[in-house]
């Protein structure tokens, strides 16, 4: 202990420059309270208190002692970022723009997770690299509220230049797809605007050429689904060949299912066969009456066949708008369980749930 | 303090059964169940976010040509604890599930969640029988004994009456019975066998080939018929398979339609959530459920649930001298 209060005093002296020794020898001194991992920057405060613990006449800075302003300000407090972090919790105190970010609503939690997403982040300055981004949405017409939720998902539309972004809304709007529509698309598919203008013009080709729609019809697809000219087209040319050749659609017929529900498109395959089969095969649905509600391919295949076999069960089941009590497939899968129960059943929901107990 | 959502975790901790509906595999509903309950604990409010003093230098300081330094003290939130930056409180939780059911079989599936995983295991040792409705069809046989399978064989099925198959499944009881004193390790002619047969605990320790305590038929309209079963240590395909025996005991063949778990252990039917229930909220009924009933019954908890396999000893003890080991080779 001696050795250590006779090199405090030569710190003192020298000015904190041997702060690596100091720790080494409170390691050889074996200091209750100082672990050999604990970084070097807290080594002096302990130091300081040491020293008013040994009561040494030579001592400057008391804890007790009051300090001017300028002292105070001219104290080195090191910052607390380390260098290499796994998670951007270390910085968002310190950084301008993190901390913008997270008041705007981004999830950085989420965005961590992706490779390299946080360095580029944390490199990015609000100023001269977010503010202009997020004017420029503001300026096409994107709510506010939505900006969180657009960045969250794709922060690569922070890097991308001005004019490119320009230029891709000017294409969209050049295809007839009016200011609102874009703002819409923006915010539901943020990737839209990172596509080059080739790319966007190429998706948009294919969409035209595999359903083979009008324009208008085309557009309305895409403002009422646009990630589907984000996502990767080779599932939907496959649920596209589903419908055609396994389900056994005509050509006008899927033309009519994509466009009340868009949604078949982007769709799971095995899902929609699952789903294809029950009502082909086991509720002996025809084409037509898919056809005249394709909102059932888009439900969930256990409710559609937990409700037929109930109806069955009670004698119900019966889908042909020809014979009397005909039951339509847009009321089998939209109606909530109670209004199911109630108009449709004629039962009560307890029954319902004890026959669903019994599959 | 805990945070809220720690708080509602603390009462979330427990046993509970859910409805497995057909053709659904049971990770599939572990993980629905996770994801639920996560998202129901971590839709509680977090608490408002610690405050820091820092210094910030006043923007609009008109001395910045004396010393270029103001400072002034502000309280700030620490943007560092805040849930869009930590991310959610909690990201795993451990939902454990008791005896499995397989994808084409449905019924009760018992589910832990938390700590009490570990009674689930200690639930799972101990010796608790297990009631199964399986539904057979004469007349066909497939490869993998379930209805969806190849069909293998056909075959007429006039000659099976009710009379007939009561008599299979009571020889098959009578087999079974006799595994269940041979996997008891117990010394049959001892006065300790005589009273845990008197009491009913005879029965195998921990692993054993499946055993059924229970086999009756509850319909018998061919092709179709429904039977009732209780058994120990069993898997849902030793269960189609003994309908499949059962058919060519009876000179016939027989698929099975349906495996559904009616009881497993002391969780029932009536405890069990079915799909739309599956919430944070009706899980934590479900768990204080559970909870409760475990305080009603304390110390009788182990005994009522050995007790299922009593009736089942006393009534058939008298059948057991007839059916000997050869008995049992022919039926497995």
């Amino acid at each position: 202990m001696i050795c250590y209060s006779d090199f405090t005093a030569k710190h003192l002296a020298t000015e904190a420059k041997e702060d690596k020794d100091i720790e080494e020898l409170s390691r050889a001194d074996d200091v209750a309270y100082k672990s050999p991992l604990m970084p070097i920057r807290d080594a002096v405060p302990v130091t300081e208190r040491q020293i008013s613990l040994d009561l040494d006449p030579a001592t400057e800075f008391s804890a007790l002692e009051e300090i001017s302003d300028e002292e105070a300000v001219r104290i080195f407090v090191p910052s607390a970022m380390p260098p290499a972090s796994l998670s951007l919790r270390d910085y968002v105190d310190q950084s301008e723009t993190l901390s913008k970010l997270v008041q705007l609503g981004v999830n950085l939690w989420k965005l961590e997770q992706r490779p390299n997403v946080g360095s580029m982040l944390l490199r990015l300055n609000f100023n001269t690299d977010v503010a202009p981004r997020l004017l420029f949405l503001k300026e096409i017409g994107v709510d506010d509220s939505h900006f969180g939720n657009i960045i969250t998902r794709n922060p690569f539309i922070l890097t991308e230049s001005l004019e490119n972004l320009q230029a891709r809304v000017n294409y969209l709007k050049s295809k007839k797809f009016s200011s609102e529509t874009v703002a819409s698309m923006v915010s539901r598919a943020p990737y839209l605007l990172n596509f080059s203008v080739k790319r966007l013009d190429n998706r948009l080709g294919f969409f035209q050429q595999q359903l083979n729609l009008s324009a208008s019809n085309m557009r309305n697809i895409m403002a009422r689904l646009p990630r589907l000219l984000c996502g990767s087209l080779e599932p939907i040319k496959e649920n596209l060949k589903v419908c055609e050749i396994e389900f056994g659609f005509k050509e006008n017929e899927i033309q009519h299912i994509v466009l009340t529900v868009p949604k078949v498109l982007a769709a799971n395959k095995r899902k929609l066969t699952q789903i294809f089969d029950l009502l082909h095969n086991t509720m002996e649905v025809p084409h037509h009456l898919i056809v005249k509600f394709p909102q059932v391919l888009n439900s969930k295949y256990l409710r559609i066949r937990e409700r037929h076999l109930f109806l069955e069960y009670l004698g119900k089941a019966q889908y042909d708008p020809n014979l009397p009590n005909y039951i339509s497939l847009d009321r089998l899968v939209s109606l909530p369980d109670e209004a199911f129960c109630t108009e449709l059943a004629l039962a009560t929901l307890e029954d319902f749930h004890l026959f669903q107990k019994t599959l | 303090m805990a945070s809220p959502a720690a708080r509602m975790f603390w009462r979330l901790e427990g046993l509970f059964c859910v409805y497995k509906p057909p053709g659904v595999h049971w990770k599939l509903v572990r993980d629905n169940i996770e994801t639920t309950l996560l998202k129901g604990l971590n839709a509680a409010p977090s608490g408002a976010l610690p405050e820091e003093v820092r210094f910030l230098s006043d923007p609009d300081s008109d001395r910045e040509a004396t010393k270029g330094l103001t400072l002034s003290a502000a309280s700030v939130p620490v943007l560092s604890k805040h849930p869009l930056v930590t991310g959610p409180e909690f990201q795993h939780i451990k939902v454990g599930v008791g005896h499995r059911l397989d994808a084409s079989s449905s019924g009760v599936l018992v589910l832990a969640v938390g700590n009490s995983n570990k009674i689930l295991n200690n639930f799972s040792r101990t010796r608790v029988t297990r009631d199964y409705t399986l539904e057979g069809e004469f007349g066909t046989a497939t490869d993998d004994f379930s209805y969806r399978g190849k069909v293998v064989e056909r075959s007429t099925y006039g000659h099976v009456t009710q009379d007939k198959l009561d008599r299979v499944l009571a020889m098959l009881q009578g087999a079974n019975q006799k595994a269940l004193l041979m996997y008891s390790n117990v010394d049959m002619r001892s006065q300790e066998a005589y009273e845990m047969a008197a009491q009913g605990l005879l029965g195998p320790e921990g692993k054993s080939e499946p055993v059924l305590t229970g086999l009756r038929c509850v319909h018998f309209q061919p092709p179709n018929f429904t039977l009732e079963v209780q058994c120990l240590n069993e898997t849902q395909k030793y269960l189609r398979k003994v309908v499949h025996e059962i058919g060519l005991e009876l000179r016939s063949t027989a698929v099975c339609k349906g495996v559904r778990r009616t009881r497993d252990g002391p969780f029932t039917l009536q405890d069990a959530l079915t799909r739309n229930h599956w919430t944070a909220s009706d899980v934590m009924q479900a768990i204080r459920k559970y909870h409760s009933s475990k305080k009603t019954k304390t110390y009788s908890h182990t005994k009522t649930v050995d007790a299922a396999p009593e009736e089942n000893l006393t009534t058939d003890s008298q059948q057991n001298e007839t059916c000997d080991e050869t008995a049992v080779g022919v039926i497995k």
